[in-house]
């Protein structure tokens, strides 16, 4: 059967949905189990551009034909990936509410149950090789794997990498959400990922790297690389994990939080002044 | 003694594969080949469904994965690495990419249990079966010889969800010749290869499977009348064969190819002990890594997956005396 065209993205201010994403975002730390806060925080204008801008989705036809496919490797940032989904549509806002509670479907970690999440994620190192069996089944299509930057320490990433430059995948883009840090420090202190972006050239890949919190370079970097049949794109984000709440920012106790309702309305407000001070 | 054999007409599941795989791809355009660097297939023999045969190279991970991603995608890949790198190497790929999401990838695994005899304990796959059987949803076959290998990859092809074929290295014997009229291979449904009801004897695997008929045609000219059942699909198990095999008799001799832990012997087990309650003798690799040398044929011999060991578990559980020909001294207390 042929899938109608995926409905146009509502007019969204790109800036206002990141917002009301890092509210989402917060109140679920404050739910019964906490969450990954920081790598959630840190991959939001990257989720928001993605969902509102740059992929053909349909949140009526989650699994329409003509779709473009996500796989958010980092599968800890899976409050991002909800809120995000539910902003646009996939689900109701509503829900988000039930994130980690006892019979939600809204794990902590992405699960397919949840309309627009294509593959379950969360053991790291998996989804390059995912979104190279999807590139490979249709080249019409795009797809998008977003990827920590600790998770490049694991190897079966560099195999998938090899493999999406040798079998020519450029209708696929990774994104490295790099915010330098991973659960036990800066990733430079771990297994040092430098010089990174040289690396993903040397396996054959075209780099681009920019501001991951800026909307504008972020369009310019997730743009088609052109043919669609040269060379994979590596985008490296440089991103800051908790990014929105200063007392949060580049820490790596961000990694994960659980906020108590005083905590959160508190980190609510600080987000609500930072927004006033950056709306025009 | 029974007949020789097969001596007519070897193969190796391997090259039926090998052979069957591209004329399914012609006739279905969801297959695909994955291949992992393992040199069975030729490139030109695809030729004919450009871009659906793809080497991924050595790196099982990876090929799981983008399994995974073909499969979501709503195709039918055919996935061909060894069977230790499939269960061991790419497992969590299996379990999460493809099990969890219960897609309809195909794992058709060579050089199963000791297959890769003298290349040693780094290739043989003696736990595949335990592993890949815990998994929800997955169909796991081990055909007893090429001609059911062949039958297991073409109606694997229809299956709705995941399944692992366990091959073989080499040419083995067509169990025809030792059990003609067994009847058709199907997934899912163990074969009568003898009936008796004195003791019960079920295998998986080509070499357990010819041991368990010799065994059984040991033991009548001892007077004691052995089933023998080939169940070949551990998962969905044939529970009804297993039970119906067991009823009445002294008990169950299993033998496989495979660590005793977790594979056949554990599935008939398991199930017995739910539905049936009897004596079940274990015929497998005793609780060690091959630590010499050899080929599959010496490396069975040696460690007691032997038509004598087999002869030897049954008449211990009919009361019979030792005929066997282990040289495993742990046999006596598997």
């Amino acid at each position: 059967m042929g899938a109608a065209a995926p409905a146009d993205p509502p007019e969204a201010d790109l800036p206002t949905v990141a917002h009301r994403v890092r509210e989402h975002i917060v109140r679920m730390c404050a739910g019964p189990e906490g969450g990954h806060l920081g790598g959630s925080m840190s991959l939001v204008e990257i989720l928001t551009l993605l969902y509102f801008e740059v992929m053909r989705v349909d949140p009526r036809r989650p699994a329409a034909l003509d779709r473009d496919i996500f796989i958010l490797s980092k599968g800890h940032g899976a409050m991002c990936l909800y809120a995000v989904l539910a902003e646009r549509g996939f689900f109701p806002v509503a829900e988000l509410a039930e994130y980690s509670r006892p019979g939600s479907r809204l794990m902590g970690h992405p699960v397919r149950a949840v309309p627009g999440v294509e593959m379950p994620t969360g053991s790291l190192g998996h989804g390059l090789a995912l979104a190279n069996g999807f590139a490979v089944a249709d080249r019409g299509r795009r797809c998008f794997a977003v990827l920590g930057d600790g998770e490049l320490q694991e190897g079966a990433v560099w195999e998938a990498a090899m493999a999406s430059a040798a079998l020519g995948l450029g209708n696929l883009t990774a994104v490295v959400d790099r915010n330098r840090l991973q659960i036990t420090g800066p990733t430079e202190d771990a297994i040092g990922l430098e010089p990174l972006a040289d690396r993903w050239r040397s396996f054959g890949w075209t780099v681009r790297e920019v501001d991951g919190h800026d909307f504008g370079a972020l369009r310019e970097a997730l743009a088609p690389n052109g043919t669609g049949a040269g060379p994979p794109v590596a985008v490296i984000a440089r991103t800051v994990k908790g990014r929105g709440l200063p007392s949060l920012e580049a820490e790596t106790r961000s990694h994960y939080a659980r906020l108590s309702g005083r905590q959160a309305e508190r980190s609510l407000a600080v987000l609500q002044a930072r927004r006033r001070r950056a709306g025009s | 003694m029974t007949a020789a054999p097969g001596t007519a007409r070897p193969r190796s599941a391997r090259e039926v594969y090998r052979d069957l795989l591209p004329e399914l791809m012609r006739a279905d355009h969801r297959l695909f080949c994955l291949d992992s660097d393992t040199g069975l297939f030729e490139a030109a023999a695809f030729a004919e469904v450009p871009g659906r045969y793809l080497n991924l190279g050595i790196a099982e991970h990876n090929l799981m994965g983008t399994a995974a991603g073909l499969a979501a995608s709503g195709n039918v890949p055919f996935v061909t690495t060894m069977a230790t790198f499939a269960a061991t190497r790419a497992l969590e790929a299996i379990k999460i990419d493809i099990a969890y999401n219960a897609l309809p990838v195909r794992i058709v695994a060579t050089h199963g249990g000791l297959a890769a005899g003298h290349l040693g304990p780094t290739h043989h796959a003696l736990e595949d079966l335990a592993v890949m059987r815990a998994l929800p949803g997955f169909t796991v076959v081990v055909p007893g010889d090429a001609g059911q290998a062949g039958e297991a990859v073409r109606q694997c092809a229809a299956l709705p969800g995941p399944a692992y074929v366990r091959l073989g290295r080499s040419a083995t014997p067509d169990l025809d010749g030792a059990a003609p009229g067994a009847g058709p291979f199907e997934i899912g449904r163990a074969q009568w290869l003898r009936r008796g009801g004195d003791v019960a004897i079920v295998a998986c695997g080509p070499h357990p499977v010819l041991a368990a008929v010799r065994a059984a045609d040991r033991l009548a000219e001892r007077g004691v009348r052995a089933s023998v059942l080939n169940l070949h699909t551990l998962r969905p198990l044939d529970v009804a064969a297993v039970v119906a095999a067991a009823e009445g008799t002294a008990g169950v001799v299993t033998v496989e190819e495979h660590w005793r832990s977790g594979g056949l012997g554990g599935a008939v087990a398991e199930t017995l002990a739910e539905h049936a309650p009897a004596r079940v003798a274990r015929v497998g690799m005793p609780d060690t890594f091959a630590e010499r040398a050899g080929g599959q044929e010496y490396l069975l011999d040696r460690y007691g997956i032997t038509t004598g060991a087999v002869v030897a578990a049954a008449l211990n559980l009919t009361g019979g005396t030792h005929g066997g020909g282990t040289h495993d001294p742990d046999l006596s207390r598997v």
